[in-house]
């Protein structure tokens, strides 16, 4: 098809421009910002690694490390974990399949913000529905959003939030497993739970794999629960806060953007680590 | 194989049992995580029907007597409405934007082989490594110089940015599949290469173009960051920017809040329902290939 070959560009120029201009310069010019010191738009001052420096001495950005670590680790164990254990169940029953898909997936569907609310109103020292259920019981109230829970109080939302996106994810997964595998188990007289340690699992690895990896990066940007919840207070300062209140409230901007490279160095970091580790693991079929 | 089949029906009475034991119990595991996903909602909407005090101290209780206070405040003190329509131009145009955008994207680079096609493909890729955290700071600084800062565009065209590559993908995953034939039938016809998108290449990828409107419009309505940075001006602010905003300063009012949450939510909710199978195919096809 001749004449053709200048459509090539024509269409892909819109897509180019977008990224280039939204996306790909502003990354480029957020690491160029990260080795100046500015005030406002106008005034900057060239400082080499003089940001970077202090990174590596603000206390404040190692205890959001270490929180945005610790939800992490939450995401991963029961995110992930209560996900695989529902989408092992669903494989397993035959009644009621589509139903129980639908309603895991409610909260994937709600925004965020929405979802802070709600806890907010959970976790109400007066009034809020826990410390409600827990006066019913004749127990003492709990004060949920206390410099010692806070940081749990924020992992809850989040974990429930999207627990059905990768529960579908592992569903469909498991539907791909050719049925061949199964009942040549059975003739075997593997069942049950052996079945799925030594069967589905395995066969899935890849998809787990994959899972983590997005459970990773998306803890990285965690931004809307605490941001809503608590701002940050009482020790649930993550990467995603501490920024935005460094480049977007303090208007630092060159601080502000070097902690975003560092974000993002950091996500990739963990996200091949972790593809490193589950590795040797992998069957394929 | 003839002593298995004969030993067959023991082995199923003795795996039947203890088979529907176990079912049992996942049945009841998913009906408690079922809960945890519907009561919450169910609360929010219930407590939503009833004024402040009753969500504090009766929080349990069924609105028997639904009260209409909060919906009038929530529409006439704190404007809802109009965050309302502001989240559906936003997301509306971001979601064509993308469609477009990504649709002819997809377009070449599933049909056309060229010298640096490998190495777009790698870019796309790596480019949703990039959390908006990276880019926030020269988008504002951007968005300012051009005074398109707290204006719909302010959102739609960094959103649009940030949501082309996903879709780019799964488009251009779904185009790989259609048939050569079709094209060439297409192009003996006489239809150039922009007739050949859209009448030939847009219609038969309608599925993998509504699930990701799907996700598009979902991720742009629900997007507080970039909300909270480009247009956290009250004329232009979309509903989650509003919704903060009533935490911090509405937050002792407790019907209102449940009521701001159930507005929000509703919508999303029943358009879920009606379009559910949609966005899980449009899962499985973009989340796991991209």
């Amino acid at each position: 098809m001749k004449g053709d070959r200048k459509y090539i560009w024509i269409f892909l120029l819109p897509m180019a421009a977008f990224l280039s201009i939204f996306l790909y310069y502003p990354f480029f010019k957020s690491l160029y910002l990260s080795f100046y010191r500015t005030k406002g738009f106008y005034d900057k001052k060239f400082i080499g690694w003089d940001n970077y420096d202090r990174l590596i001495s603000d206390k404040l950005l190692g205890a959001a490390t270490l929180h945005t670590l610790e939800i992490m680790l939450y995401v991963i164990i029961f995110q992930v974990g209560i996900a695989l254990v529902l989408a092992v169940m669903v494989d397993n029953i035959s009644k009621f399949k589509s139903f129980y898909r639908a309603v895991f997936f409610f909260p994937v569907v709600i925004s965020g913000t929405a979802i802070s609310l709600l806890f907010i109103l959970f976790y109400n020292f007066n009034f809020g529905l826990l410390n409600n259920l827990l006066t019913s019981m004749g127990l003492e109230k709990v004060l949920w959003l206390s410099e010692s829970n806070a940081l749990k109080a924020v992992a809850v939302p989040t974990v429930w939030h999207y627990v059905g996106f990768y529960f579908v994810l592992f569903v469909t997964a498991m539907s791909k497993i050719p049925e061949d595998y199964y009942d040549a188990a059975k003739l075997e007289g593997i069942t049950g739970f052996k079945k799925m340690t030594r069967l589905t699992i395995p066969l899935i690895l890849s998809d787990i794999k994959v899972v983590i990896t997005l459970a990773i990066t998306g803890t990285m940007k965690v931004f809307d629960f605490v941001w809503v919840v608590t701002r940050g207070q009482n020790g649930t300062e993550v990467l995603g806060t501490y920024m935005y209140k460094k480049a977007m409230v303090d208007q630092n901007f060159g601080y502000g953007s070097t902690i975003a490279i560092y974000m993002v160095v950091f996500g990739v970091v963990l996200a091949l680590l972790a593809n490193r580790l589950l590795k040797s693991e992998e069957i394929t079929y | 194989m003839q002593p298995a089949i004969s030993k067959e029906p023991i082995r199923q009475v003795k795996t039947k049992s203890r088979f529907s034991l176990g079912t049992t119990f996942m049945y009841i595991i998913l009906t408690a995580w079922a809960l945890t996903t519907i009561y919450p909602l169910f609360w929010i909407v219930n407590n939503s029907f009833k004024v402040s005090r009753d969500v504090m101290n009766k929080s349990f209780s069924l609105a028997v007597d639904p009260v209409m206070i909060n919906y009038t405040t929530a529409f006439d003190r704190i404007n809802i409405g109009r965050s309302y329509i502001n989240s559906l131009i936003m997301s509306g145009g971001t979601v064509l934007f993308v469609l477009l955008f990504g649709g002819l994207a997809a377009y070449v680079l599933s049909r056309f082989t060229f010298k640096g096609k490998r190495f777009f493909f790698s870019l796309l890729y790596a480019t949703l490594l990039v959390p908006a955290f990276a880019t926030v700071v020269p988008v504002y600084e951007f968005l300012i110089k051009t005074s398109l800062v707290n204006t719909y565009w302010g959102l739609i065209l960094p959103q649009t940015a940030g949501n082309l590559t996903f879709a780019t993908l799964v488009i251009a995953g779904y185009m790989a599949t259609i048939a050569k034939e079709l094209e060439e039938a297409a192009f003996m016809d006489g239809c150039n290469r922009w007739q050949m998108f859209t009448k030939i290449f847009v219609p038969v990828s309608r599925p993998a173009f509504a699930s990701v409107s799907i996700f598009v419009f979902l991720w742009s309505y629900n997007d507080l960051f970039s909300a909270l940075i480009f247009v956290n001006k009250e004329t232009v602010r979309p509903i989650v920017a509003l919704l903060s905003e009533i935490s911090s300063q509405y937050g002792t009012d407790f019907g209102l809040m449940a009521t701001a949450v159930a507005l929000t939510v509703m919508p999303i909710l029943l358009i879920y329902l009606f379009i559910s199978k949609f966005i899980e195919k449009g899962l499985t096809e973009g989340a796991v290939k991209g």
